[in-house]
């Protein structure tokens, strides 16, 4: 898919043209070219579909829909990107979705209403809670399996896959629990799982607040130490191109409204007479959405500015070397584990809230899926490379497929053979880049 | 420069060390000290013990009896960061860098600066990481790339680089120059000097014999997973040196034939 990505597929091309000085440019600024790559394949795969599907791909509704559905592959793709990058794999991340939403389904429908009452507002943050735990206690184990018993991660979460899912069965004898909690219900989206418009903006003007810091303090400690400065121009076009990206975004997004049915019955329950034109309220963000975002920042900040984060990394490049570097390279694995657990206990609690039910069935085939989305975002399967903004445009770019696929009427079994190869493209482009990239 | 036995304690003594893979001795029996300020010169034919000798002392690869002192006490060192926190720093032939990062992170792997949130400290770590490698090879551009995109001696003046800058008491040189032009391996043989100097005991292996002689005090020679025995350089020539490499012949019981038949 990073086929539009020609500098690097065609550089002679390319300098005839006389881009050179783009690539100069690009340079100059720092910035990273294959994300750069990514997000236009991301843009041409939107604009495509908006033509290809009558105009419907490019609305709020779709977009809000697609950023919805792509949270919890996206939260789990942040986790995926550390085991890759160290040189693992988890094939379990689907099946340990399933136990860990039956599990927090249980809690709040049959163990918690008996204890503590239906509805109860500490219901949400208990399950979360021991879901969470669970999930860290699920991934640590494969992880002590992976690191101090030398068993290849392949075969321990290959043994997870089916361990996990037959327990996600045997913990509710194969019955669907449903509903969940009202509170918990909102994590999962949906027209009462959102944060609204001026809250929405609000989110915005904290982000556009956190670029201008970041990219203030960056400059501030290259200019105390003397080296050499980033151009001034290339900063200030980075933040206000981050800037009216997450404006933008917002904006777009906030112009989903609640749908007419909902919004009468707001109106009735307010007693606001119904307007001529309808009555419009955005429904903003929506809370998966913000989960995931602010999973993917945490995961960045884990991944590129914590000792852990470099620690993978060094496994990763040279797991000797880190090993003489006095590096607790078993521990380490075990954390990684144990963090992948933690973010598929997030998604199982988002898939279970959003479809406000838990069935032994959930995550299916999500691990393909999650990996996917990783090594999409250019996480590579030989461990020691992988960025979390990669995994999550990933993942985006596998629903934006997916999503853009369903609209245009395309039969499920059709879709697969689509995403299966844009897959294979997708890595093939990305090993070639590299190669060009490493003479 | 030259140290005086009776007067200093040694530095390190290992004593008696033995390693077996399996049922191979790889290093056996073996017995050698240092003293601060000296170079020792460990040298050997391949698959001699020289690395795995010293891997016991680095704690990358433990051995199974032996006894090391420190300063005249006996320590346990099972892991590098034992030996690190020791006082011991090695640089390895493989040199032991991540690929995939940049050399400040390489030179402070494991030893990360980190801010008051806790945070790394890239910056500081780069200015660290270039003055260090700005003495060893003042040509040093590429701080900001990952280290797989460097020619051999840039690598090679990386993994020196993280050696030195921990005051390190006790420096393990396995084969520091393999890589290097010229240039660079003068400035490497400064270095030596200088650490030499600071009263940094330095065990050097090397295969270049020129260059074993040219910087070492005294050299230990092994075959075979034995030592042959330790001279001092001044009492011995290159060939007598040699016949303990290939002969393990000590300088007194080598006859001139046999020195003659080195260079058949």
């Amino acid at each position: 898919m990073r086929v539009t990505e020609s500098p690097t597929t065609t550089p002679e091309l390319i300098e005839v043209r006389g881009s050179r000085s783009v690539r100069s440019l690009l340079r100059a600024a720092e910035i990273d070219t294959r994300l750069l790559g990514m997000v236009a394949a991301l843009l041409i795969i939107w604009v495509g579909f908006h033509f290809l599907s009558g105009g419907t791909f490019l609305t709020p509704r779709n977009l809000w829909n697609l950023s919805v559905q792509t949270s919890a592959v996206a939260i789990m793709a942040t986790g995926m990107v550390l085991i890759i990058v160290s040189r693992n794999i988890d094939l379990s991340v689907g099946s340990m979705m399933a136990v860990t939403g039956m599990a927090m389904a249980l809690l709040q429908a049959e163990v918690l209403p008996g204890i503590i009452g239906f509805d109860h507002p500490a219901t949400w943050i208990i399950t979360l809670v021991v879901g969470l735990a669970l999930g860290a206690v699920l991934g640590g184990l494969q992880g002590l399996f992976v690191a101090f018993v030398g068993v290849p991660s392949f075969i321990v979460t290959l043994g997870g896959l089916l361990v996990w899912r037959g327990l996600a069965w045997a913990l509710a004898s194969g019955q669907t629990i449903a509903p969940m909690d009202w509170t918990f219900q909102l994590l999962g989206g949906g027209s009462r799982g959102t944060i609204g418009e001026i809250p929405s903006w609000l989110v915005g003007i904290v982000a556009c607040i956190g670029i201008v810091a970041v990219l203030v303090s960056a400059r501030r400690q290259r200019r105390k130490y003397g080296f050499r400065l980033r151009p001034l121009w290339a900063d200030i076009t980075l933040g206000a191109i981050g800037i009216a990206l997450v404006l933008g975004a917002i904006g777009f997004i906030n112009r989903y409204y609640l749908p007419e049915i909902l919004a009468r019955r707001y109106a009735e329950a307010k007693g606001i007479p119904w307007p001529e034109g309808g009555l419009n309220i955005p429904l903003g963000i929506a809370n998966p959405v913000l989960l995931a975002l602010g999973v993917a920042l945490v995961m960045t900040v884990i991944a590129t500015r914590r000792r852990f984060g470099r620690y993978v990394f060094a496994i990763g490049g040279n797991p000797e070397a880190s090993l003489l570097a006095g590096i607790k390279t078993r521990w380490t694995i075990v954390k990684a584990f144990m963090l992948m657990g933690v973010l598929v206990a997030i998604a199982a609690a988002v898939a279970t809230a959003r479809l406000n039910a838990a069935t032994s069935g959930l995550g299916v085939l999500t691990e393909l899926y999650v990996i996917a989305a990783a090594v999409i975002g250019g996480t590579s399967l030989a461990g020691g490379i992988g960025t979390i903004p990669g995994a999550v445009l990933g993942a985006l770019v596998m629903q934006s497929l997916q999503s853009g696929m369903v609209l245009m009427g395309l039969e499920a079994p059709l879709q697969d053979i689509v995403v299966g190869i844009v897959l294979v493209i997708a890595v093939a482009i990305d090993t070639t880049y590299r190669r060009r990239q490493a003479r | 420069m030259a140290h005086e036995m009776t007067e200093t304690a040694p530095l390190v003594e290992m004593r008696n060390m033995r390693v077996a893979f399996g049922g191979v001795h790889a290093v056996d029996d073996v017995t050698i000290d240092l003293y601060p300020g000296e170079v020792l010169g460990l040298v050997g034919g391949n698959g001699a013990g020289k690395s795995t000798l010293i891997k016991t002392l680095s704690g990358a690869h433990p051995g199974d009896s032996g006894e090391i002192r420190i300063d005249g006490q006996a320590v346990v060192i099972v892991t590098p960061r034992d030996a690190k926190a020791l006082g011991i720093e090695t640089i390895y032939q493989t040199l032991a860098l991540a690929d995939n990062i940049d050399a400040p992170a390489n030179m402070f792997l494991g030893r990360e600066l980190t801010t008051r949130w806790g945070t790394l400290h890239d910056t500081a770590m780069e200015d660290a990481t270039r003055k260090v490698i700005g003495r060893l090879n003042p040509k040093f551009e590429n701080f900001r790339s990952s280290v797989n995109s460097l020619s051999g001696g840039q690598r090679q003046s990386v993994a020196i680089a993280r050696a030195v800058h921990f005051n390190a008491r006790i420096l393990i040189m396995d084969e520091p120059m393999a890589a290097l032009g010229v240039a660079e391996k003068a400035q490497v043989r400064a270095l030596i000097r200088q650490l030499q100097q600071e009263g940094i005991g330095i065990i050097l292996i090397s295969h270049d014999i020129h260059d074993v002689f040219d910087l070492a005090d005294r050299i230990s020679v092994m075959l075979q997973g034995r030592l042959v025995g330790t001279v001092n350089k001044n009492d011995v020539t290159i060939d007598e040196v040699l016949a303990m490499i290939i002969i393990g012949k000590l300088p007194e019981e080598v006859t001139e034939k046999e020195l003659e038949e080195l260079h058949g």
